[in-house]
């Protein structure tokens, strides 16, 4: 399944699916992978509003993009973070590496 | 003392990552337990699965075993592959180590389980499989009045 993105100027959104797991962060990867790949894209937003679940697949995932989006001088931020995704990425320390952008 | 008991196994697909997740938390609904409680149950399970197919099973086929036990108020789960084993125990189970960094792992795995879980036990023989076993005490809801 196709995850859905948007594209504002050099700026990725990304709406990860209701559940984001190894299953699913792979699809999400290679999508965005190929969006970028294409365009001039610098920095990608994570918008968590309809996803509930996330587990540490999904943290290695938006790692693996804050690598590639670090060698463009870009940023990665999320919103639409939920109670749920609040804990995983406090506990991971992703908030360390992405901003908050709501 | 009430025992209720639920075994499952399932082939090592990434798509039975959700579905093993979903099973669990269904069967600790019984305990009542909050929406933050199922979540966290829901990640820990999560967690055990995904490591016996990444690293168990390294992307091959295999069984993954789960046994969910209720005690009184208190939900034990046992997850099982007969995979290749964990040759470093306590190496891979240091926060932020991987040892497949180029599949985007974030290492944090066995974090997730002990921050999630009350006790978390692992224990694994090379070439035999592994075996994490985990506790979670479900508090009591004040009764409605």
């Amino acid at each position: 399944m196709e995850p859905d993105y948007k594209v504002i100027e050099d700026t990725l959104i990304v709406y990860p699916p209701q559940e984001l797991d190894h299953h699913t962060a792979f699809a999400v990867k290679q999508y965005s992978e190929e969006i970028i790949r294409k365009g001039m894209i610098r920095n990608i937003i994570f918008d968590f509003s309809n996803t509930t679940f996330m587990d540490s697949s999904g943290v290695g995932m938006i790692m693996g993009r804050y690598r590639l989006i670090q060698e463009k001088s870009g940023y990665i931020g999320v919103r639409g973070v939920s109670a749920a995704i609040h804990r995983i990425l406090e506990l991971s320390g992703l908030y360390k590496l992405v901003k908050v952008c709501e | 003392m009430e025992i209720q008991e639920m075994v499952m196994e399932f082939d090592s697909s990434s798509s039975n990552e959700s579905f093993a997740r979903v099973a669990v938390a269904a069967f600790a609904a019984r305990l009542d337990p909050t929406m933050e409680e199922i979540t966290d149950i829901k990640t820990a399970v999560s967690e055990a699965v995904t490591n016996c197919i990444i690293h168990g099973y390294e992307s091959t086929e295999g069984k993954i075993r789960v046994e969910c036990k209720i005690q009184n108020d208190e939900l034990f789960i046992t997850v099982m592959d007969r995979g290749c084993g964990i040759t470093d125990l306590e190496k891979a189970m240091e926060p932020l180590y991987t040892s497949k960094p180029e599949l985007e792992r974030s290492g944090m795995g066995f974090a997730f389980m002990e921050a999630f879980m009350d006790e978390l036990k692992v224990s694994s023989m090379p070439m035999a499989g592994t075996i994490v076993q985990m506790r979670k005490k479900i508090a009591k809801k004040p009764e409605m009045v």
